[in-house]
């Protein structure tokens, strides 16, 4: 058949499983075809394989969604999106925008409690790095002592699954006294097991123009940051610019401040009956789910951080040491630079974790998109649109994430020659 | 001369002094060297070792010293608490745990037949252990797991050889911890080798597309939304009559959740198989599936042994979650049994002893990966 | 090549090939639940007086012996029942889901829950209206002085949205404290988390009751913020299954009014009454007509007993008296159709 022998290698051979093309039929495929249908041919083997595949997974989601419909309807429940614009009706306990169980929607719900999930993650993500980073330090260190609590507590902490550790964090938080019997550790802030409640600032318009002002002055720090440089790099000496970049950012708004003549209204948590009101409120919940996320996540990346800086080589230390550097001085200066570019990939994947565990929240009672979305399920019991509506949203914060991470690492990843 | 000799006794006893003088100046150069080594290590030594020994003094007294081990059996047939509720935030009551220990292990399998899910834990125990032994990395391995697994599931459900048939829903507890992490291993391993060969697949652009969306779709969602997907909607997915039982459905979500993870774990052993390899397969004639079978997968599947087992402690702990759907594992029913009245307020006892259950198990696969590893680098540089 | 072909012309032979789609004929669940001899009942397991598990393992309560009349009725033996324990969320999707065939779990009767979700309430057998409970030593005696009060409520609840709406009304503010399982509420109010509890006031009774020598310490305020029926719940499409669950109730009650008790219903074999005689089924074939054993309201009553035994059983002792759920001839709510 195919007597080519530079392709004698795709012949099947006697005794395979394969049997060649009878020569009868080629020639008829072939007149019909137009072009030469043989098995033997890897183009048509994957062509063929990927029909069958893709063929199969197909039919299989077809007849999935087929079914869906017919037991759907068989069932009487509602489908479609129209859900969302219908009044919730229940309250929820944290909320970043306003809302009211009367008059807002469902989808207003749906958004809290996706704000709630950001608000966590984005605090745990940077309150993780920072815990994981000294622990992984904290192991390096020669103290043995340090070292060795270190280590006990990055093993325990990874051993136990997380659900567990948020349920003790919980049960540890509510242990704390009622309100009656707060502790105030300082004056204005209140512990107790209805949560700590901290003196809030009144946003008034004056601090938008304060605020408005410092951005300003950020800018002005990037751009001096920019010209030191380009003097490093021109003459050898960086001019000393973290005075003039404090200053950049304090001063202006403090000088709108008073030229604006404005008082600062700040509101003091007062007990009143059963609770305390004003100021800020941290809830036992979100204090449980952001400790349990922080210290679960930050011994993973301890770990990272720790192989990261293992795998710079010892003639960096040896280098930095024969430069008279301090240990202190060589980690911050010469060995963490190089070690972010290890680790930046696994610690992506540790943030990832991090989001997606904050969805473990329903298990105590903190109001993120998985929890709000269970309570819809329940009372509009249109279960597929809510758990579509939450992976969407996990995958996007997902995507996010990965693109962030991948632009930082390109950014640091320095152009080798 | 002998006298000086004599002076401070007979030489074996001089030597014996001098070694324990030098062994007490090793212990102090070592102690100067890795703890007091600059005034902020040695200041940071002393504070830490205070907390510690405070931490643990209240720690013991907590948990040892001012313990309630055992409770009387009150005139009501009931268990007296009354000395646990005097022992309250003094000290623990591990009464609780005398109590519970059967609700928490086995969950609700009826009273007398409880032996079956013990052996039941044995069993796995000894799968874990022989799988980990080298000498059994062959295709024997294969028919142990289905061997035992199937003695797993006879023994778990009954019906037959004079056993009675317990249903999946009085199922609970540590067996359905390790079922489901067991039995989510033992078929996501296969499909992952399938996606991973899949992703890698150089001529059916289809199948890798179709592969990076399952992978990359499962990856980005929570394990949280896959179970409430198993247990809402799958039974939508299947007619009527078909609807599977919510442990089955468990195990589909966590079978897909995990087939997503370790594919990428199998994905990064077949990137490492070295290009000539694939070369002299080439050069042998082998085709696609013989090369992969005879060649590359023994080669990388070695190499994925490690992640796998991280895979695995991560796939243990996660079964945690199918507390969320109503399902009850270790986690699940130990939050049932602080449920009834007398025994509320004991559950940090409760979750400390789930947590050292955990932990043993977890830390010993944890041990065993990293010794996998250094053999592996210790290999390699040798 | 010809097993290749082969492959492909079974894999497109099972491409169109439609789901078989539940017809709702009108006895698909009394089918199943005869082909398994056991009916899969959902209950909660944690609610004192309704369904809540002795220290024999033994499920109790008036919801759970409403699931045991069913299964008298339909299987002939009371104790043929399986209880599947659920949490208020996992409840509606359970049954959806074909999980359960019957669920008596305090569920509140209103619109969208049958409009909505694909369930229809075959009976109410407990009226009742969501109310609060606080602690005695917190000093409130009305719901009103509750104003800024943190309340304990389970979410995914109508006591939820009645609170919600109560709020409205009074021009009340609170802040929620929303945590599911209902035992994980319960320890979160008694350890302090909130400052109050609001439930079904039947659930707050047995809840009260069940602490023993502390209920004193506990107080159900007065006022009572919304009001409606809870019962049996079964999926739609299946009539004849609902019209099983509903006059299995019916019977009950009419049991009840024509005092005919767990004790004295084998002494009316020779009565002349025509009521009595169509309830125990010594003539008529109404058992048939709904697919039942002639004998069915006899073996629930046997078994199980009427409406009156059962409420006095599980809620009299919790100190609720009848009120709305008196006959409806004593003033009550109660009322069910003539059996004829």
């Amino acid at each position: 058949m195919d007597q080519d022998p530079a392709r004698q290698h795709l012949r099947s051979r006697p005794g395979s499983r394969l049997q060649p093309l009878r020569p009868a039929t080629t020639a008829q495929t072939t007149a019909a075809l137009g072009f030469r249908f043989s098995w033997s041919d890897p183009r048509v083997r994957s062509v063929v394989w990927q029909v069958v595949i893709l063929g199969a997974v197909a039919s299989a989601l077809v007849l999935i969604a087929r079914n869906t419909a017919a037991n759907l309807e068989a069932r009487r429940i509602a489908t479609g999106f129209d859900f969302l614009r219908r009044t919730a009706g229940f309250p929820i306990a944290e909320h970043m925008i306003d809302y009211d169980p009367g008059l807002s929607s469902y989808g207003r719900a749906l958004t809290i409690g996706v704000l709630n999930t950001l608000k966590v993650s984005l605090t745990g993500v940077v309150a993780a790095t920072l815990l994981g980073t000294l622990i992984a330090i904290a192991r390096l260190w020669k103290a043995w002592l340090v070292a060795r609590l270190a280590a006990a507590y990055v093993e325990v902490v990874r051993n136990v699954p997380l659900l567990l550790q948020l349920l003790f964090w919980y049960a540890l938080l509510q242990a704390l006294p009622p309100p009656r019997q707060a502790w105030m550790p300082f004056p204005g802030f209140f512990l107790s097991n209805r949560g700590l409640r901290t003196p809030a600032l009144e946003w008034t318009n004056a601090l938008n123009w304060c605020g408005l002002a410092s951005c300003l002055g950020a800018c002005a720090v990037l751009l001096l940051l920019r010209f030191a440089k380009r003097r490093q790099d021109l003459t050898g000496s960086r001019p000393t610019q973290w005075r003039l970049a404090f200053g950049l950012i304090a001063l202006p708004p403090v000088v709108v401040w008073v030229w604006l003549g404005e008082r600062l209204i700040v509101d003091w948590p007062v007990l009143k009956g059963f609770n305390f009101t004003g100021g800020a409120l941290l809830s036992p919940e979100c204090a449980a789910l952001t400790l349990g996320l922080v210290v679960y996540t930050s011994a993973y990346i301890a770990e990272i951080v720790r192989s990261g800086i293992s795998a710079i080589a010892p003639s960096q230390w040896e280098a930095a040491t024969a430069l008279g550097l301090r240990w202190e001085q060589a980690l911050r200066l010469i060995v963490l630079p190089q070690a972010v570019r290890v680790v930046v990939p696994p610690l992506t994947s540790q943030y990832l974790h991090l989001v997606k565990n904050s969805s473990l929240a329903v298990a105590i009672g903190y109001p993120e998109v998985v929890s709000i979305a269970s309570t819809t399920m329940n009372q509009t019991g249109q279960a597929i649109e809510a758990i579509g509506y939450v992976m969407l949203v996990y995958l996007s914060i997902s995507l996010s994430i990965s693109l962030l991470m991948n632009w930082y690492e390109a950014r640091i990843t320095p152009v080798l020659r | 001369m002998s006298s000086i000799a004599n002076a401070s006794g007979p030489p074996s006893r001089r030597a014996a002094l001098a070694r324990r003088s030098a062994a007490a100046l090793r212990a102090l150069r070592w102690a100067r060297e890795h703890m007091f080594q600059s005034i902020p290590a040695a200041a940071v030594t002393v504070l830490v070792s205070f907390l510690l020994l405070k931490g643990a003094l209240a720690l013991l007294s907590w948990g040892v010293w001012h313990a309630v081990w055992r409770v009387p059996t009150g005139a009501d047939g009931q268990p007296d608490v009354t000395a646990c509720l005097d022992a309250r935030g003094v000290g623990a009551c591990w009464a609780v745990i005398g109590e519970k220990y059967r609700l928490i292990l086995f969950g609700r399998y009826p009273y007398d037949e409880q032996w079956r899910p013990c052996v039941v834990v044995g069993l796995f125990l000894g799968l874990y252990v022989v799988s980990a032994i080298r000498w059994f990395w062959r295709p024997i391995l294969i028919s142990i797991w289905t061997a035992a697994l199937t003695l797993i599931g006879i023994l778990m459900w009954g019906g037959i050889l004079g056993l009675p048939f317990v249903g999946q829903d009085a199922w609970g507890g540590l067996p359905i911890t390790l079922i489901l992490a067991t039995f989510g291993i033992a078929a996501a391993f296969p499909f992952s080798v399938f996606v991973a060969l899949g992703r890698r697949s150089q001529r059916l652009p289809g199948v890798r597309w179709l592969c990076i969306v399952y992978v990359e779709l499962i990856r980005g969602v929570p394990l949280v939304t896959l179970l409430f997907m198993a247990s809402v909607m799958f039974p939508l997915f299947v007619p009527a009559e078909l609807s599977p039982d919510k442990l089955v459905r468990a195990q589909i979500a966590i079978i897909l959740f995990t087939g997503a993870y370790l594919a990428e774990d199998v994905r990064a052993g077949l990137q490492a198989v070295p290009k000539g390899q694939y070369e002299a397969a080439d050069a042998l004639g082998l085709g696609y599936w013989k090369r992969t079978i005879l060649i590359v997968l023994p080669q990388a599947l070695r190499l994925v042994v490690p992640p796998l087992v991280n895979t695995f402690i991560g796939l243990v702990k996660n079964t945690s979650l199918v507390l969320i759907i109503g399902t009850f594992d270790l986690l699940g029913i130990s939050r049932v049994a602080t449920t009834e009245l007398l025994w509320q307020a004991y559950s940090v006892e409760v979750y400390l002893f789930i947590a050292t259950i955990y932990f043993v198990l977890c830390s010993a696969m944890a041990r065993y990966s990293r010794g996998l590893e250094e053999a592996r680098i210790a290999r390699a540089r040798s | 090549m010809s097993r290749l072909f082969g492959l492909l012309a079974v894999l497109s032979a099972l491409s169109p090939l439609t789901p078989a789609m539940a017809q709702g004929s009108g006895s698909a669940t009394l089918d199943a639940v005869r082909a398994r001899g056991q009916l899969l009942c959902g209950v909660s397991g944690e609610i004192q007086g309704f369904s809540f598990v002795s220290s024999n393992g033994e499920m109790l309560g008036l919801d759970a012996d409403g699931c045991r009349a069913v299964a008298a009725a339909a299987l002939g033996d009371a104790k043929k029942v399986r209880f599947v324990p659920l949490s208020p969320q996992a409840r509606f999707t359970a049954l959806q889901a074909g999980e359960i065939d019957l669920l008596m779990m305090n569920t509140t009767w209103y619109l969208s829950r049958e409009s909505r979700l694909g369930l229809m309430f075959a009976s109410v057998n407990f009226w009742d209206g969501a109310g609060v409970l606080t602690k005695v030593a917190s000093g409130v005696k009305s719901i009103m002085e509750l104003n800024g009060a943190s309340i304990c409520v389970n979410p995914g609840t109508n006591v939820e949205l009645d609170l919600a709406d109560w709020a409205r009304r009074a021009k009340v503010s609170y802040t929620p404290v929303q945590i599911g399982g209902v035992s994980e509420i319960q320890q979160a109010f008694l350890a302090g988390r909130c400052d109050a509890f609001a439930s079904d006031r039947s659930q707050l009774a047995g809840f009260r009751f069940a602490q023993g020598p502390k209920a004193a310490e506990l107080l159900i305020l007065p006022e009572q913020i919304s009001s409606g029926g809870s019962g049996a719940v079964v999926r739609k499409g299946d009539d004849k299954w609902f019209d099983v669950v509903r006059w299995t109730h019916f019977a009950q009650v009419r049991a009840e009014s024509l005092e005919v008790t767990q004790k004295n219903v084998d002494t009316f074999n020779n009565t002349t009454s025509p009521d009595i005689r169509r309830l125990l089924g010594l003539e008529g074939d109404l058992g048939a007509s709904l697919g039942l054993d002639n004998k069915w309201a006899y073996n629930v009553v046997k078994q199980v007993g009427n409406y009156g035994e059962l409420y006095d059983r599980w809620i009299t002792p919790a100190g609720l008296a009848r009120g709305p759920n008196e006959l409806w001839t004593k003033g009550g709510l109660q009322f069910a159709p003539p059996l004829r």
